[in-house]
């Protein structure tokens, strides 16, 4: 069953463009990872799916409803069917990981709070953060961080994740935790648009590669087609610069 | 000198001490309610003008306009414009009403950049985050962002108070039966300008200086960088 | 309600309130050049002086920064020919705005001080640079770089409050103000348009100032 169709999405910061005519079809249960030079669009795709900031053209339609970003219900709606986890965490500093992930919970849904907490907890326990509730964030590693950000976005219980280069701003040695955490939600099923730098990791776990330039897919394919036999000129170059690392 | 050690039992007094404590309540009160009042006011400006909250251009330029005129105002050309405005729209008020409104006006404009300033070091991801989970910009404001920029908007708000606090002898100019007025009285009475301004100068540094240790104790307590409390 | 706003009956009174501005802007200007030396002075013996000079100089600063101007005024005006100083009103007025300036041009000029950094005093010395280079290229522009946006705002602020001289009979702004007032009884006209000038005033001023640390001091920040 499809779950999300972008169609010839555009959007634009002020006069530039950023996103030019990006088609995509996500099926359920299905894991694209979208790659790309930096500068390509791949986080601005996402954050137009959320609707941080709003398409030019296009449409995007998720489990056969199509969005009006510009409708506040709408815009409710398809942000309760999708979740992000942001590069940079994006946690509420003034609150403890626990709270991080009861909040939206609670305070958007208005859920009973010791459901929500049992729930969080679990959440937590199974990114491996179980004796973590109580930190705040400055006390918790970029790692941490990031695990409790992803229990976050579980918590709303979304159709599809999106994931923002998520392992790039943590050190190395960290990076293993945040992917391990990935594959299990994979292993899981669950829908994915993965933003990434870690072609090994792409390699694994996506369905499908999106490769992006100048904010346009320039290729679309299963993995093994877009690394090993890259039809356009672009991905060809990408690919080989990447891979000489 | 031997005039003034003279003057000093008398000056003194139970009644003048009354008198005197009558003042200096009234200008530990008009500076508080004048500061709680347009801090709130100063608040409610900052948050019509942050587009992460209104996306109106209209309240926007409001706001923007208020605080940027109204911080540029000397306090006696406000005290002023307040004392005829309310004197010609046919209102009967106090003084004490006129000169907390002039305080209010005052700090509303500056509570207005304070509060602006906190709300900006905050960093956008935060609001990213809020939105993403479909909070709506109050709630935002309330659960997410302003806890974090309470350390940023309190220090100096404080002590700009303690600005309005000494701006506050001004309403003497209208009579208002402050600290400052009170030492006019005293010396029309025929005590010595130097017993009178001395001693009103010392309850001034007494309120003041201890309004400033507690801003910066606050702001040592609030700091971000030592670990909150659990 | 029967009065209706007539600034008509202010406008020939126009000129003569720019030449109070005018005066506004020369008090603030000699408050502030007094309170910057002498806060200069204060602000070294705060950040390297000892014992019970430095002492004196807290005590002042704290003392004033902790009184209003107004009050410290009247003191100086009313209550200094007590011990036989006898001052005229505008002199009155201009000693006490630059006293009381000194004092937070004192804390203004002390954390400059603070600001300059070991590590560039350490550099400018193994680079071999005198003493005298070393201030002339190190610590001076790091000095007037910090100290520039915050010393503007003093300025500004000191625009401002030349008012409290109309209190005292001098005819700056809202001296001129009172005087016009005196004569039409358009009050809330009057200083409807004294609150204007000072808007406009401290306005200009913050951009002139703005630009000018931005092109000659290379200074980011913003001016009040």
């Amino acid at each position: 069953m499809t779950q999300l169709v972008i169609d010839r999405l555009s959007a634009a910061y002020g006069a530039t463009p950023v996103l030019q005519d990006v088609d995509l079809t996500v099926e359920r249960g299905e894991i694209v990872s979208v790659i790309g030079p930096s500068g390509s669009g791949k986080s601005t795709l996402l954050r137009v799916l959320v609707g941080l900031l709003l398409p030019v053209a296009g449409t995007v339609t998720v489990a056969g409803h199509k969005v009006d970003y510009r409708s506040r219900r709408d815009l409710r709606a398809v942000r309760d069917r999708i979740a992000i986890v942001f590069q940079q965490y994006n946690l509420f500093q003034n609150m403890t990981a626990l709270r991080n992930v009861t909040i939206a919970p609670t305070v958007v849904k208005r859920r009973a709070p010791a459901e929500v907490t049992a729930e969080a907890e679990t959440l937590l326990a199974k990114v491996g953060l179980a004796d973590k509730t109580k930190s705040y964030p400055d006390q918790l590693s970029g790692g941490q961080q990031q695990r409790v950000a992803i229990a976050r976005a579980l918590a709303l219980k979304p159709e599809v994740l999106l994931l923002d280069e998520v392992t790039s701003a943590l050190d190395p040695e960290l990076v293993g935790e945040v992917l391990d955490t990935i594959r299990l939600l994979a292993r899981e099923g669950m829908t994915m648009l993965i933003v990434s730098h870690e072609m090994g990791f792409v390699r694994e776990v996506a369905d499908r590669v999106l490769f992006m330039a100048d904010g346009r897919v320039v290729e679309v394919g299963r993995p093994k087609q877009i690394f090993d036999e890259p039809q356009a000129a672009r991905t060809r170059d990408f690919v080989s610069r990447i891979l000489r690392h | 000198m031997d005039r003034l050690l003279e003057e000093i039992p008398r000056f003194f007094n139970y009644y003048n001490m009354i008198f005197i404590g009558q003042a200096f309540f009234y200008t530990t009160a008009m500076s508080f309610i004048g500061c709680t009042v347009g801090f709130a006011a100063g608040f409610g400006l900052a948050v019509m003008r942050h587009e992460r909250i209104f996306r109106s251009l209209v309240l926007r330029l409001l706001a923007i306009t208020y605080t940027e005129i109204f911080r540029r105002i000397p306090f006696l050309v406000k005290l002023m414009v307040v004392f005829f405005a309310f004197q010609l729209s046919g209102l009967e008020v106090s003084m004490f009403t006129v000169a907390v409104t002039t305080v209010a006006l005052s700090a509303a404009a500056f509570a207005s950049e304070n509060v602006r300033a906190g709300l900006e070091s905050v960093h956008d991801n935060q609001w990213d985050a809020a939105e993403a989970m479909n909070m709506g910009g109050l709630t935002a404001l309330r659960r997410v962002v302003l806890p974090q920029s309470w350390p940023v908007i309190i220090p100096p708000s404080m002590t700009y108070s303690v600005g309005l606090v000494k701006s506050t002898s001004i309403a003497s100019q209208i009579g208002v039966l402050e600290l400052t007025y009170a030492a006019k009285v005293m010396t029309n009475k025929g005590f010595s300008a130097f017993l009178c301004y001395g001693t009103i100068l010392v309850l001034y540094f007494v309120l003041c200086f201890s309004l400033n240790r507690f801003a910066a104790w606050l702001e040592t307590r609030l700091d971000p960088t030592r670990h909150r409390p659990a | 309600m029967a009065y209706t706003l007539q600034f008509g009956q202010v406008t020939p009174y126009l000129w003569y309130m720019a030449g109070g501005a005018w005066i506004a802007l020369q008090l603030a200007g000699i408050a502030f050049l007094f309170g910057w030396a002498i806060g200069l002075v204060f602000a070294a013996v705060s950040e390297y002086g000892r014992g019970p000079l430095r002492w004196a100089v807290r005590g002042y600063v704290i003392f004033i920064l902790n009184t209003p101007l107004l009050v410290q005024i009247f003191f100086i005006y009313f209550a200094l020919p007590d011990v036989g100083i006898l001052l005229g009103s505008y002199e009155a007025v201009a000693i006490g705005m630059a006293l009381n300036a000194s004092a937070y041009l004192t804390e203004i000029q002390r954390a400059g001080f603070r600001s300059l950094r070991r590590q560039e005093l350490d550099a400018a010395e193994t680079i071999g640079f005198s003493r005298v280079q070393t201030i002339r290229y190190v610590v001076l522009p790091h000095i007037v770089k910090v100290l520039f946006p915050p010393l503007s705002n003093q300025y500004i602020i000191l625009t401002m409050t030349t008012s409290i001289a109309a209190i005292f009979g001098v005819e700056e702004l809202t001296g001129r103000a009172y005087n016009i007032n005196a004569e039409t009884f358009r009050s809330l006209e009057i200083f409807s348009i004294a609150a204007l000038y000072y808007v406009v005033l401290t306005f200009v001023a913050s951009t002139v100032l703005y630009w000018i640390g931005h092109y000659f001091f290379r200074v980011q920040g913003k001016v009040f």
